[in-house]
């Protein structure tokens, strides 16, 4: 038998070559084409157990403080709750009202009648996967169907959208990702713009926009539908800063986003309507 | 010889186990002000293995578990695999003069290992074209430095106990 120092055959230097070669070439691979996608969503799957465990600490400690809560909270909070779902059905009924009303007039016009968007609960698992992006992950994959491309919103507004799927999860690239831009249109005039991510949670970016454009502090920015990716009308970013430097030809303006995307623990994943009711899973909540 | 084959065999699962729980420790969540001193722990844990046992964990060793980050962080695959990489090529390299300092001396060493691998990041993005922030970058290399001497001594124990090497 020959001993261990004998058998070390390719020596440190030249397997370290190999995988610093290698490592390169996957990096290229990675950036440049879309090759790795299957792998990388079959490796996913198997480090999903360290993901659930790195989980771990955070969802005791929240079940942790639950326990401890007091019931005076509780009852005040209970209560709080209530008279919001008071108000909510209020509105609600004259929203049902507006929506038979509405679809009337479609039909009087002769318009494509809007079909309702259908959305489904899923829990964060993950945030802020890496530094300098802004990126979540949830519980839901595609074995519920789900796909890439796929809008997700919370109660308050768009979030952002489902960029990589395993079977039982999915990452979604939220709309503060400085790689991500959505289509939106002020609510106050129609005017159209794309709204880009700069990696800060609280801050988004709106270039491309003259300084005759009609935008003031305070509008509303809504989701144009334009792209086809995500459907018209859901708030996405509330105007704050505008700059005009007389010797830019744009106009700095900085937004923020409207939904909580650093509250948010649980977000539904929407399917834009004119889908086949029967490709949809079970929905637990219709979203409009 | 077989006694020894089959110890190496436990040994390996030991490494695998903190390799592992250092990955958990890479990816359990922090407020957004922490996020930047976070050290690389899946760093420090390699380092130790590859200075104590570099008969046993190596460059291999360190690709695996670079590609492991890439996978669990969701970035561009393979940048953590090409500094895990050169980390432990670096520490297998010198492990016999490491091995020597105290380990106060060894973390400024261990500084220096997590600055080249932060500086491998920021260089792979910047090829790529990937904007990777500001001087927040080198932070980690500074709470590795501080983090080294209590890893030293918890891995230490452990490789004892779990007979590794």
């Amino acid at each position: 038998m020959k001993s261990s120092l004998l058998r070390r055959a390719p020596s440190n230097a030249a397997r370290f070559l190999f995988f610093v070669l290698v490592s390169i070439a996957v990096m290229v691979i990675d950036y440049r084409t879309q090759y790795f996608k299957p792998a990388r969503s079959a490796m996913a799957l198997a480090v999903y157990p360290i993901q659930l465990v790195a989980a771990l600490p955070e969802r005791v400690g929240s079940a942790f403080v639950n326990l401890f809560v007091s019931e005076d909270s509780l009852r005040t909070r209970n209560k709080k709750l209530h008279a919001q779902q008071l108000m909510l059905l209020a509105r609600l009924q004259k929203f049902d009202a507006l929506e038979s009303e509405n679809r009337r007039l479609r039909e009087l016009l002769g318009a494509a009648e809007k079909v309702a968007d259908r959305a489904l609960m899923a829990e964060l698992v993950e945030v802020s996967l890496e530094p300098f992006t802004q990126k979540i992950m949830i519980n839901k994959g595609e074995t519920q169907n789900l796909y890439i491309g796929q809008p997700i919103i919370d109660a308050y507004g768009i979030m952002g959208q489902i960029t990589e799927l395993t079977p039982v999860t999915a990452v979604a690239t939220l709309i503060t990702d400085p790689s991500h831009a959505v289509p939106v249109q002020v609510k106050r005039n129609g005017l159209r713009a794309i709204l880009f991510g700069t990696g800060s949670q609280s801050e988004l970016d709106l270039p491309h926009l003259t300084p005759i454009s009609d935008i003031r502090e305070g509008d509303l920015l809504v989701t144009s539908g334009m792209g086809g990716r995500f459907p018209v009308g859901y708030p996405v970013a509330r105007v704050g800063r505008i700059v005009s430097d007389p010797n830019e030809s744009f106009l700095t303006i900085s937004a923020e986003p409207i939904a909580r995307l650093d509250h948010s623990t649980e977000v539904l994943v929407i399917w834009p309507g004119r889908i086949k009711a029967d490709a949809l899973p079970p929905a637990e909540e219709v979203a409009r | 010889m077989i006694g020894r084959v089959g110890q190496q065999g436990h040994g390996r699962v030991v490494v695998i186990i903190t390799l592992a729980i250092s990955l958990v420790l890479m990816a359990i969540p922090l407020p957004e002000w922490a996020e930047p001193y976070r050290p690389d722990w899946l760093a420090l844990v390699l380092v130790y293995w590859c200075l104590a046992t570099p008969n046993l964990v190596g460059v291999g060793t360190g690709w695996i578990v670079g590609l492991t980050l890439d996978v669990l962080q969701g970035g561009l695959l393979g940048q953590n695999a090409l500094a895990k990489t050169v980390l432990a090529f670096l520490a297998v390299t010198f492990h016999l003069r490491i091995r020597m300092f105290p380990v106060w001396q060894q973390a400024f060493v261990v500084a220096v290992l997590v600055g080249v691998n932060q500086a491998l990041l920021i260089w792979a993005h910047g090829v790529l074209g990937i904007y990777s922030g500001t001087w927040e970058m080198w932070l980690p290399a500074a709470t590795s430095m501080l983090m080294w001497p209590w890893v030293f001594v918890v891995l230490r124990d452990v490789r004892r106990y779990g007979g590794v090497g």
